[in-house]
């Protein structure tokens, strides 16, 4: 990207990158560039390919094309054992040790002191005693590692890691399960590391947390390089502009302009709804033939409002009401009798029935609605099946096919095949363009509207604001697990998205430079 | 009803035809029957009239195994009921010996249900239990000895006849029957089969997963309670210490045998009540030709390898390795 007359050398160097896995391109042409003593930022949405980049430099995953350079020399690690050899060592948000062990040990796993074939403990102990303090860790390293809070656990494995000569590490999140106090301890020991000269590389949604630690920003989306950025001298608002949006290009919403705003009936509302510990209490109103968007960024509390709304997860607090009345939505079979409809972010595990075919994954939901004494008969299935699969064009369009042998497309498609099978009045779609290729995923949005011009309710999340932007007729903005604002009709443009959600960040900061 | 008789049954029908060929060798009265006393006799008949119990025994298993669970106490349930029938069988009417028996199935299997359902624990985990403990209970009720009776209606459930066919394979018959009824004629089957190929993902349609588990071990409860009453009334008597011993893994080998996965999903009845006959009519023609017995064992083994193997979806690619092995000496 920039500076490509680089004055520093670089310690590792990723040129070129390409993975797919079948038909989706999981990374395309990815570089990456990481200096010696520098703490650089990966960023990026979920499916933007910081992971499949990580395992594809440490060997978990084969790669396609292009090359990886450790001091300039090129190393293609088959196995992460084999990345570690090389002195990469990846520290993932699930510690990878033994919680069992005691901490020493699993410090010295594989590589013991060791006299006549005995391992010798005491040295052991010592050992790692003296390699812990020069963590500023001072444990009994006796004990299980089990017995430990996370912290220490990911500070005994980042200890392990640089013991066994790590050049580069590589830390997956390593704050997410941290509280303030530990993440200043995990700060200091990684800026300790910089400073001797490690390449650390930083995966982690918390921008606050990348503004005070990196040196440098790698921004991924949808599997390509965005942008290599000097972090003191990247806006906020410009990073999550580089992490959502696609272009700059003002997008308005195609509806607000072309819809006079009429008074909808209210469909389905939640007054004072949350749960503690997982979306902060909202007020929300969904109305007849109206698409609310969903906006933020990962870990904003999205998907969590989407299934709270649903009935996949209990509320402790509010009210929830269906054409005004009030209505009790602790389980899915809840949501699905009162006329509601869900389809996940995570299409294959939380979605289709892949050994079923597409026939019986469409009437799937109807015949629960209906229950177990009133079967749907064959022809009933086939004659439903058959409607959905012109209706939406599912290919190939042949109802007995195991559904699980479809494109990612196809699959969105019957499962939204299998809602509207359901006469439903409300739909909770959350991504449902996500990893769909661009054909199916302008059907999908045509879909959307069309429903909707059906008198549908539709509470639809995307990382996509642009698309937020052309089919929805209010948005609400989401961060840090609350909804924090509400956008209707001209104000519903990517800039307002973008200062909605980057807004907190400043107010964040400036709240820490006073305390 | 085509969803009984499935297309995939091909390796099994192969199977069985192959195996009762051998047997007509090693026997050659193995297809000859003969009507006796209003019942019909011969090889064939024994087949399955023996097969009955596990017969019984893979209806339940199947659905079980078709939510992604397994239940390893239906030899144990067995050794229950069949103590519990033989103890009432003197003194009592045969409606209520059966009630007894089947209503003890029933909570055996609501047991197992309540801890893979609502508590959430591992199948293989949560029926060991009641596989342990079952005969322990068993042995409870009979007192550590083996219980006989002489009650005529018990003793015709296992040695009487219906219509030329002894009454245990009658019973067999109805049961499959009424499975395949309740099941398919139903919704049970289609909610079944996606609670076992993604729990999660049928919750999140609607799915009574909960129950619907619940359901299916409280059903193989009961499957395998009526087992342990033929078991009993078959030889007079109830012995808790091996009524039903070891016959859940040749519950489960059947169910395989018929092509339902144990991960899971898709099932079908008819075909593991074929294996459960597979597995019979081995044992039989084993007995049949005078080999030892120990050779059973083997023989079985390499009968469940080969109809596995003619199920494997890797198979092509076998017979392809083979093909290029061949052009590459020719």
């Amino acid at each position: 990207m920039e500076n490509s007359l680089d004055p520093v050398p670089s310690l590792l160097e990723v040129r070129g990158i390409s993975k797919s896995f079948g038909a989706v391109r999981a990374l395309q042409e990815v570089d990456f560039t990481l200096r010696a003593g520098e703490i650089h930022a990966l960023l990026g949405e979920n499916g933007a390919g910081k992971s499949t980049l990580i395992k594809v430099i440490t060997g978990v995953f084969p790669r396609d094309a292009g090359i990886v350079r450790l001091g300039g020399a090129e190393v293609a690690p088959r196995s992460a054992k084999a990345a570690l050899q090389a002195g990469i060592a990846t520290v993932y948000q699930e510690v990878n040790l033994l919680p069992n062990l005691s901490v020493a040990q699993n410090l010295f796993l594989d590589r013991q002191p060791m006299r006549f074939g005995i391992v010798r403990e005491a040295e052991m102990r010592r050992r790692a005693k003296t390699l812990l303090a020069g963590f500023g860790l001072d444990i009994d390293v006796a004990a299980p590692l089990g017995s430990y809070s996370v912290a220490v656990q990911h500070v005994t494995a980042i200890a392990r890691a640089v013991d066994l000569s790590a050049r580069v590490l590589i830390l997956d999140e390593p704050t997410a399960s941290l509280d303030r106090h530990e993440v200043e301890i995990l700060f200091n020991i990684m800026r300790q590391l910089a400073g001797r000269g490690i390449g650390i590389v930083f995966v982690s949604h918390f921008l606050d947390q990348v503004y005070e630690i990196s040196d440098r920003i790698t921004v991924l989306r949808n599997g390509r390089l965005v942008g290599e950025r000097e972090t003191a001298s990247l806006p906020r608002l410009e990073l999550i502009r580089m992490m959502l949006g696609r272009e700059l290009a003002e997008t308005t919403s195609a509806r607000a302009a072309t819809r006079e705003h009429q008074a909808r009936e209210v469909c389905a509302s939640f007054e004072n709804y949350g749960k503690a510990g997982y979306v902060a209490p909202f007020d929300l109103e969904l109305r007849h033939g109206e698409v609310v968007g969903l906006a933020g960024l990962l870990g904003s509390g999205r998907t969590e409002t989407a299934r709270l709304v649903f009935g996949a997860e209990r509320a402790d607090r509010g009210q929830a009401r269906v054409e005004g009345a009030s209505v009790r939505l602790h389980t899915p079979r809840d949501g699905v009798r009162h006329g509601f409809g869900y389809c996940p972010e995570e299409r294959k595990t939380d979605g289709i029935v892949a050994d079923l075919t597409v026939r019986e994954n469409i009437v799937l939901a109807l015949q629960a609605k209906r229950g177990l004494h009133r079967p749907l008969s064959r022809r009933e299935q086939d004659e439903i099946a058959r409607r959905y699969v012109k209706m939406l064009d599912i290919r190939p369009a042949d109802p007995e096919r195991p559904v699980g042998l479809l494109s990612g497309g196809n699959q969105q498609k019957v499962l939204l095949a299998r809602w509207l099978a359901t006469s439903p009045r409300l739909l909770v779609l959350d991504e449902p363009t996500r990893g769909i290729d661009v054909g199916a995923h302008a059907e999908i949005i045509r879909l959307i509207r069309d429903l909707c011009d059906d008198g549908l309710a539709l509470l639809v999340i995307s990382s996509e604001l642009d698309e937020i932007v052309t089919y929805s007729d209010r948005v609400v903005v989401l961060r840090d697990r609350a909804h924090v604002d509400e956008l209707t009709g001209e104000a519903i443009d990517v800039t307002n998205i973008l200062a909605a959600i980057a807004a907190d960040g400043a107010a964040a900061v400036a709240h820490e430079g006073r305390a | 009803m085509t969803a009984l008789l499935p297309r995939r049954g091909l390796a099994q029908i192969l199977a069985l035809i192959v195996i009762l060929a051998v047997d007509r060798v090693v026997s050659p009265q193995f297809f000859d029957l003969r009507l006796q006393d209003g019942r019909l006799f011969g090889s064939l008949i024994d087949v399955l009239n023996r097969g009955t119990p596990v017969a019984l025994l893979s209806l339940g298993m199947v659905l079980v195994i078709a939510t992604r669970g397994i239940d390893l106490s239906v030899g144990a349930v067995m050794a229950i009921s069949g103590a519990i029938a033989a103890s009432l069988a003197d003194s009592h009417g045969l409606a209520v010996v059966l009630a007894a028996a089947l209503g003890a199935g029933l909570l055996c299997g609501l047991w197992n249900g309540f801890l893979v359902s609502v508590l959430g624990m591992q199948p293989i985990v949560a029926t060991l239990i009641l596989m342990v403990a079952g005969r322990g209970i068993a042995q409870l009720i009979t007192e550590g000895r083996i219980v006989t009776f002489t009650s005529p209606d018990l003793v015709w459930l296992g040695n009487g006849a219906v219509l030329g066919l002894p009454v245990p394979v009658a019973i067999a018959l109805g049961m499959l029957i009424l499975t395949g009824a309740v099941v398919r004629g139903s919704a049970l089957g289609l909610l079944i089969e996606a609670t076992g190929g993604n729990a999660r993902a049928s919750e999140l349609a609607g799915v009574g997963t909960r129950a619907m588990i619940l359901a299916v071990y409280v059903w193989c409860g009961v499957c395998a309670a009526l087992a342990g009453v033929i078991a009993a009334a078959d030889i007079m008597g109830a012995d808790a210490n091996n009524a039903g011993l070891w016959l859940e893994l040749d519950a489960i080998l059947a169910v395989v045998i018929g092509g339902t996965s144990l991960f899971g999903g898709r099932f079908s009845l008819i075909l593991a009540v074929l294996g459960a006959l597979i597995i019979q009519t081995m044992n039989t023609g084993i007995l049949l030709s005078g080999y030892p017995p120990e050779f059973n064992l083997l023989v079985k083994a390499v009968v469940v390898l080969a109809v596995l193997l003619l199920q494997s979806p890797k198979l092509p690619g076998l017979a392809g390795i083979a093909a290029r092995l061949r052009r590459a000496k020719a």
